[in-house]
């Protein structure tokens, strides 16, 4: 599922584009100096066949639903975990572009989300263990389902975090859990079922495809993965730190980033991050007899925001209203204007 | 939404890129960087702002009219993509229940304010990033990401993607309408067969890669796609983002709208 501009803190947006730059620009280094230029094309070309792929639907057996396939497993256990990083990458720049699926400053956490699990996490760490060199049919099916689960499981629970750590929305830990889980875990059975069928199908068609990719696939992810890994902490902690000083030159306007940012990098971090997290799990089992939206891991951030309100008077939000509207309406005039303008030129 | 439609709609906004007006003269790294400094500053208001957000709207409603975009084919693709940000949203009236302000004896509660917030900004973010694209092109928007540090493999990735989907969609969409053909009802549409189609298109699709490889490498193909077009930063861009980054700092510290309101209640009053 696709973060949206609209949900993210800029705190939480860019902390994710830093990531994701970072391990963008670490794996193709890393291909630049390993593959061949053959590669380059045949990337290129199975994104496109990622969203083709996308296109053809069919119906989930006992369900009478239809799904299609989301491709990033397919693509790590083809391509290996780099290339398919970057494969992925660029498949979902060109959705946020052109579909506006999720957005620019999205793409960060979206590309993180989908793409950094199922290549860096799933599939050097389940995936390759799991079928070992044997490549047997039932050991593929074994080794896709249980990578495809994780990488999208992990991928929609970063989705409730980041949400949850830019403070837009009021929905509370556990219900959130409890609505994204669920639903992913159905994905990645999907997912994993259809990935191992196309590899298999491949694998019995043209054997000679896969081992091809093989050769050129760069060994050794479990090492570079520590050295991604540091490359975000670090970011993260720069962007934070230059973001909170940024916010405390100016203290009234900016409100965002300070107890965010500030617990997305450093060791108050126990207050903010993981401490509700912990929490939610915790309630997670306390949580279903008694279904009554209770906010688990959000209740700092809105007593916060409470103290706010008695503040704003009548009064003022009246006048904000009539400001809005006039403001609206005089863009709409300088809109229709600049049109009839054009029209009379041409 | 179908795929037809959707497939339509890319190649609509493709063509709408390569319009001839002074928007789209202008350099495209001034128009990715104005584009970023206006999402990142929509997005840092508070939770609860909702009147501030309004003279935002200035910036995409300049880009549409000036780019000769149709409004409606932006405003349709927005709400096409709403559903997510909506549906996480809603929650917000249903939980935040305290009365935040009170307009003309009618109390509006806190999760309302930072519903709308959402929304206002998920119109503003999602139409600014089509109307990028749609007065820059894919491949303009590509050059200014490499000339601004992407790295360029990423970057020639984009390219691939952005040549091929239209020719691979298109085969996908002969295969669907084959299928269609063939099956009656939900016959036909299984898993199994599933799985033989993209099977099948994904070896055409590595045949074709390796086709594509050898007219390259004929064609001086190094492993870099390099290009002729040469783009300077001239005055006009550097107007442009000034302009811009001057109408978001004036915006986004001080509070016209309200302002504005003020002075006219002043007037009645």
């Amino acid at each position: 599922m696709h973060m949206a501009d609209a949900l993210l803190s800029p705190a939480v947006g860019t902390t994710l584009w830093a990531g994701t730059a970072a391990v963008t620009g670490y794996a193709s280094k890393k291909l630049k100096r390993e593959i061949d230029d053959r590669m380059i094309p045949l990337m290129g070309v199975l994104g496109a066949f990622i969203f083709a792929a996308q296109m053809i639907n069919f119906t989930i057996p006992g369900t009478g639903s239809s799904g299609h396939l989301t491709g990033g497993m397919i693509l790590a256990i083809i391509l290996g975990p780099y290339a398919a990083f970057l494969v992925i990458a660029s498949v979902i720049t060109v959705q946020g572009l052109f579909f506006a699926d999720g957005g620019l400053l999205a793409l960060g956490c979206n590309i993180w989300n989908m793409g950094f699990y199922a290549c860096f996490l799933a599939y050097p760490l389940i995936y390759k263990p799991l079928v070992g060199d044997s490549q047997k049919p039932a050991r593929i099916l074994v080794a896709s389902l249980v990578s495809a689960i994780t990488a999208l499981q992990l991928g929609a629970f970063s989705v409730v975090l980041e949400t949850l750590l830019s403070g837009k929305s009021e929905l509370p830990f556990s219900t959130f859990v409890l609505l994204m889980q669920p639903i992913h875990l159905a994905i990645g059975i999907v997912e994993g079922f259809v990935t191992a069928a196309i590899i298999n199908y491949v694998r019995s068609a043209r054997p000679e495809i896969l081992e091809g990719m093989a050769v050129s696939r760069p060994l050794g992810a479990e090492v570079s993965l520590k050295k991604v890994m540091a490359t975000f902490v670090v970011l993260a902690v720069v962007t934070g730190g230059a973001l909170s000083w940024f916010a405390s030159t100016h203290p009234d306007g900016l409100e965002w980033s300070i107890e965010k940012v500030t617990g997305r990098g450093e060791l108050p971090e126990a207050e903010h991050g993981i401490a509700p997290v912990l929490k939610g799990i915790q309630e997670w089992t306390a949580f279903l007899p008694d279904y009554n939206f209770k906010p688990a891991g959000n209740e700092p951030k809105k007593e916060e925001a409470a103290p706010a309100w008695p503040g704003i008077e009548t009064g003022t939000s009246m006048a904000g209203l009539i400001g809005a509207g006039i403001v609206l309406g005089m863009i709409m005039l300088i809109g229709m204007g600049i049109r009839s303008f054009r029209r009379r030129e041409m | 939404m179908t795929f037809d439609e959707k497939y339509f709609n890319i190649g609509r906004l493709d063509r709408l890129s390569y319009q001839d007006t002074c928007l789209h003269h202008l350099d495209p790294r001034a128009k990715v960087i104005a584009t970023m400094l206006f999402l990142i500053t929509v997005i840092s208001f508070p939770k609860y702002e909702v009147v501030a957000l309004a003279p935002f709207f200035l910036f995409p409603v300049l880009l549409m009219t000036i780019g000769e975009i149709p409004v409606r084919f932006i405003v349709k693709k927005v709400i096409v993509v709403s559903p997510f940000a909506i549906f996480i949203g809603i929650f917000n009236p249903l939980l935040d229940t305290g009365t935040a302000i009170v307009i003309s004896g009618v109390p509006v509660s806190a999760g309302w304010l930072s519903f709308f917030s959402i929304i206002l900004k998920f119109a503003l973010t999602i139409s600014t990033a089509l109307l990028l694209i749609a007065t820059t092109s894919f491949p303009a928007v590509c050059h200014a990401l490499r000339r601004l540090g992407f790295p360029s493999l990423f970057i020639s990735q984009l390219f691939f993607l952005y040549r091929y989907l239209f020719v691979l969609m298109e085969e996908a969409m002969r295969i669907i309408r084959a299928r269609d053909m063939r099956s009656f009802g939900r016959r036909g549409t299984g898993v199994k067969v599933f799985v033989r189609l993209v099977g099948i298109l994904f070896l055409r699709t590595v045949d074709r890669a390796e086709r594509i490889y050898y007219a390259m490498l004929s064609r001086g193909f190094q492993g870099d796609i390099p290009t002729l077009k040469r783009s300077r930063m001239t005055a006009a861009d550097l107007t442009f983002m000034a302009t811009t980054i001057a109408f978001l700092g004036v915006f986004r510290f001080f509070r016209v709208t309200e302002g504005i309101g003020r002075a006219v209640q002043g007037l009645f009053a």
